[in-house]
């Protein structure tokens, strides 16, 4: 309803605005042809200095949204070993993109202003000039170089996926519209897995090979527990469409397709009881709950039922369009220590013991 | 080329017989296509920008009910509030819609059509019979895709993209169904239209030059719509491939593209595809299409900067090598839409490589336009106002190019709301910014009338803060994590603290979405009621304007003019006035800038 109406009154502007030029139109004569509808110096003047206005527009938005929205991004707070790798690659980009934006800007519209249109004058006749040309070529050439190279290698050392290190291996299992985690278990080896072994009568809801050895200590949850400091090798597997497994905190993300295992490793760093004790968090914690007190206070006086308050967990969210409740396909991530892994793993079903016998 | 020239001028003399048919319906002339082309474009606009407003007010009032989703959607929208499903389907079609039929065909379907054979001095398109199949073509498509709103499962809803398996798969989605069948057969017919299209600026520009138009005296205008049909026809059969082999999956059981699936408790027959092909199949023709789209866009600009700036444009040379440049790499570039795919790494690192190259020569056309209009003498006419907006639209959009198209950053903001960000102000917003700076430019050359200045440059302030207010922020919210393509956020207390700045971006996007009345007033009234245009209202060189407004069959009564000289000769010393048309011969010791 707030919608219509703020569209009726948008609508009743315009026909006001509209008015308004029309009586403009009026009071000025009127001549035959249409060269009054060619800029004059007056609108060359009036819109010069709107470019001015606008230029200002542009800055006063860039300082409001890195003010007002600069900490809502995730930028300073990564959970993982790379994170800050990827973090400092942004920031980098950022300020290259940030001065070239301002600079670009303000020469654009202070041109526009400066050369505005005035009866008599006469403009440059400038058609050429190799050595600047030769400039702004250059410059381009090696600040991209410079991102080029670094961000490659970033990206070797994100994706230099390998099992040296003793990761963790845990398969992630995406079909619409839920996720679940396969544990290698004991011997940290997944057992083989295809979707055509589904069999649900028998509760083997992933496809996993029961004749295969490596399977039978599997253990399949869906909640994803990670012990803080160990690196991880995720398997991703997608039973129907593309899903894609995004772990914001962790900068990670890979597609999970169906008909083959994408990979994706990383390390966290931080474990949720960490991270949910960190001053940023605390308080983006305390703002949203702000918010969602006031939403409550609105949603119990329409007699509905308020909203729980809030408690930082790491997630996994789906972000690849998969489906009508693709907005909703997510999954808890807890990082904690390797005790707390370890009491909790213990108190998971292994899959031999998961499956129904009838 | 002369008994071409000699048969139109015979024709003219005992004047046309036409009907209203053969005038305004099925016509061969490249002015009424053109004409055509822009009515349905704008259209299918209306149509698409509507789709992205309720998207906004879903995403700003999430299931609030409203009764323009009641009134617009139907049974899509039960008490007034958005089904999921439909808003799935509204990205879709926002998507298609904007891309192919305003983007695409809209703007480059009504500036080539217009230009290319007013601006070489050609009577007509070498195939005007081709042209008129090439609209109809894209008229038929545009009906089928809206028809598919009317279909009971819905239109398709898998994306733009349309990746498979969701697109393929009927169970795993309502618009899957039906829906997608009608996305895939109007974009194959839209396809061929498109080529039809491409092949005819192609020919028509080699082969129909007048006498003295030499390729480096061509205005950029057609050295961007000449290019932008090249990739045009190499990329989009590729996309029709992959629509028939996707049809094929769909319909008779092959596997190119699925393998493995389980789905609604059973397992189906698919086994050795790869749903990676079809990405791979996908982006080869969905990148070069995002050049498609702004090229011809930068070439409007081009003219227009120069020619209210009274000044040459900057670096012509550096300009038609600009876009020659960026024409290739646009097709060696696809895969940054796929780093986390699932390809393999290493070819992430060369798509970072060849991506961030596209930024050399983006930026040597940023600086040029901006040299351009240094020292000019600005005339603030309309289009010029949308043409300093799309060299800032195209700086701020395209310098987040740089974050994205490095694989390690993109890891982190791939199909968030950043990309959004960056897309629609890149090629959405510029690309619009563009195609309005060409009708306000253009308009006198279309209807013989003149559109409100007035109007024009109300209609272009507030669409150009809108235009930031909108996307601006929305860089924010996507670095923040915000994924794209979600009905609601709600599920995610995480990001209950982006429902304000969401709710601040539906509003700006209202209000420039509903200030585009004042410029669809402005279009419709001026055809009738508009101020009466002269031959060359904007003192311009090329050869458009040597026509006379009323319209003929063949563009000039006469003879084809020859041309002279280069077409940005403004505020050339040595001239009484500050523009010499391309038809003006040479003074006597006058040189032919080196250009």
């Amino acid at each position: 309803m707030t919608a219509l109406l703020s569209i009726l009154v948008l609508v009743f502007i315009l026909v006001a605005i509209w008015q308004m030029v029309k009586i403009f139109d009026l009071t000025q004569s009127d001549s035959v042809d249409g060269n009054n509808q060619v800029a004059n110096d007056k609108d060359n003047k009036l819109n010069g200095y709107l470019m001015i206005g606008f230029l200002a527009f542009i800055y006063i938005i860039t300082i409001w949204s890195f003010v007002e929205l600069g900490d809502l991004p995730l930028m300073s707070n990564s959970a993982s070993e790379h994170g800050p790798g990827v973090d400092s690659l942004m920031i980098i980009s950022m300020i290259v993109i940030f001065i070239v934006q301002t600079i670009t800007q303000f020469l654009l519209h202070y041109f526009a202003f400066k050369y505005r249109g005035e009866k008599g004058k006469k403009a440059l006749f400038y058609a050429d000039n190799n050595k600047l040309e030769a400039i702004w070529t250059i410059i381009p050439v090696i600040v991209l170089a410079v991102l080029i190279i670094q961000g490659l290698f970033t990206w070797t050392t994100i994706m230099n996926v390998n099992e040296d290190n003793d990761p963790l291996i845990i398969e992630l299992y995406a079909q619409q519209f839920s996720w679940k985690a396969r544990y290698g278990g004991e011997d940290n080896t997944l057992g083989k897995a295809n979707v055509r072994l589904i069999d649900i009568d028998r509760a083997n809801t992933l496809g996993v090979d029961e004749a295969d050895p490596n399977a039978q200590d599997d253990i399949i949850t869906a909640e994803l527990h990670l012990p803080v400091g160990r690196p991880v090798l995720f398997k991703m597997r997608s039973q129907d469409v593309l899903h894609s497994a995004y772990m914001p905190h962790f900068r990670a993300q890979m597609n999970c397709v169906p008909g083959m295992i994408t990979q994706f490793g990383f390390t966290p760093t931080v474990t949720t009881a960490d991270m949910r004790d960190t001053p940023e968090m605390k308080d983006k914690v305390s703002n949203i709950n702000d918010i969602r007190v006031q939403k409550s206070k609105e949603l119990v006086a329409k007699g509905e039922e308020g909203l729980e308050p809030y408690t930082f967990d790491y997630l996994l969210l789906c972000n690849k369009i998969c489906g009508k409740s693709h907005y909703n396909m997510q999954m808890k991530i807890i990082v904690e220590t390797q005790e707390e892994y370890d009491a909790w793993i213990k108190t998971q079903k292994v899959f031999k013991n998961s499956l129904v016998n009838n | 080329m002369s008994a071409h020239a000699d048969t139109h001028d015979a024709h003219d003399d005992h004047h046309h017989k036409e009907t209203f048919i053969t005038k305004y319906i099925f016509s061969i002339d490249h002015k009424m296509i053109a004409k055509q082309y822009l009515i349905t474009g704008t259209i299918m606009g209306v149509i698409g920008v509507i789709m992205s407003l309720m998207m906004r007010m879903q995403i700003a009032w999430p299931e609030e009910p409203n009764v323009i989703f009641e009134a617009l959607l139907g049974k899509w929208a039960p008490d007034g509030v958005m089904d999921a499903d439909i808003y799935l389907a509204l990205v879709t079609i926002h998507g298609t819609i904007m891309v192919f039929f305003v983007l695409t065909a809209g703007l480059s379907g009504t500036f080539s059509n217009l230009l290319i054979p007013l601006q070489i001095g050609a009577r007509d398109m070498a195939s005007g019979f081709l042209n008129m199949v090439s609209y109809w073509l894209f008229f038929i498509s545009s009906v089928i895709m809206v028809s598919s709103f009317f279909v009971e499962a819905g239109p398709a809803a898998a994306g733009w993209t349309i990746y498979p398996p969701l697109s393929a798969l009927p169970m795993a989605q309502g618009g899957s169904g039906m829906g997608m069948t009608l996305w895939l057969v109007a974009m194959a017919i839209f396809i061929a239209s498109s080529l039809l299209g491409s092949l005819n600026y192609v020919v028509t520009v080699i082969n129909l030059r007048t006498k003295g138009m030499s390729m480096t005296r061509l205005p950029l205008t057609i050295w961007a719509f000449f290019v932008t049909a090249i990739i045009g026809i190499v990329s989009f059969p590729v996309l029709l491939s992959a629509a028939l082999l996707l049809i094929m999956d769909r319909s008779f059981g092959t596997s190119f593209f699925l393998s493995d699936i389980f789905i609604q408790g059973e397992v189906l027959h698919y086994q050795g595809g790869s749903p990676v092909l079809f990405e791979h199949l996908f982006w080869f023709l969905g990148h070069p299409e995002v050049y498609i789209v702004i090229l011809p866009a930068m070439g409007l600009v081009s003219e227009i900067m120069a020619t209210n700036s009274r000044k040459p444009i900057f670096g012509y040379r550096a300009m038609i090598t600009s876009i020659l440049a960026i024409a290739f790499l646009s097709t060696i570039v696809w895969g940054h839409h796929m780093f986390i795919s699932g390809m393999n790494p290493f070819l992430g690192s060369v798509f970072t490589f060849t991506t961030l190259l596209i930024a050399i020569p983006s930026a040597v056309k940023a600086f040029n336009w901006i040299t351009t209009i240094w020292k000019g003498n600005i005339q603030m006419n309309p289009a010029m106002l949308f043409s300093i907006g799309f060299v800032s639209t195209f700086i701020t959009g395209g310098l987040t190019g740089i974050i994205l198209g490095d694989s390690a950053l993109d890891i982190n903001v791939h199909d968030t709301y950043f990309v959004i960000a960056h897309f629609h102000l890149v090629m959405g917003i510029s690309a619009l910014y563009g195609m309005f700076a060409g009708i306000y430019h253009w308009y006198p050359k279309m209807f013989g009338r003149m559109l409100n200045k007035k109007l024009g440059y109300i209609h272009f302030w507030i669409t150009a803060i809108c235009a930031y207010g909108v996307f601006f922020p929305m860089h924010f919210i996507g670095m923040a994590g915000l994924p794209r393509r979600y009905y609601t956020n709600s599920n995610f207390p995480l990001f209950d603290d982006l429902a304000d700045t969401n709710q601040i971006i539906t509003i700006f996007a209202l209000v420039g979405g509903v200030a585009q009345l004042i410029y669809l007033w402005n279009f419709f009234s001026s055809i009738f009621y508009g101020k009466k245009a002269v031959q060359n209202p904007w003192r311009a060189t090329t050869l458009e304007w040597t026509t006379p407004v009323k319209h003929i069959h063949g563009n000039w009564p006469g003879e084809i003019p020859h041309v002279y000289r280069w077409s940005y000769d403004y505020s050339k010393p040595g001239h009484d006035v500050d523009f010499v048309m391309q038809n003006v011969p040479l003074k006597e010791g006058e040189e032919e800038l080196q250009h």
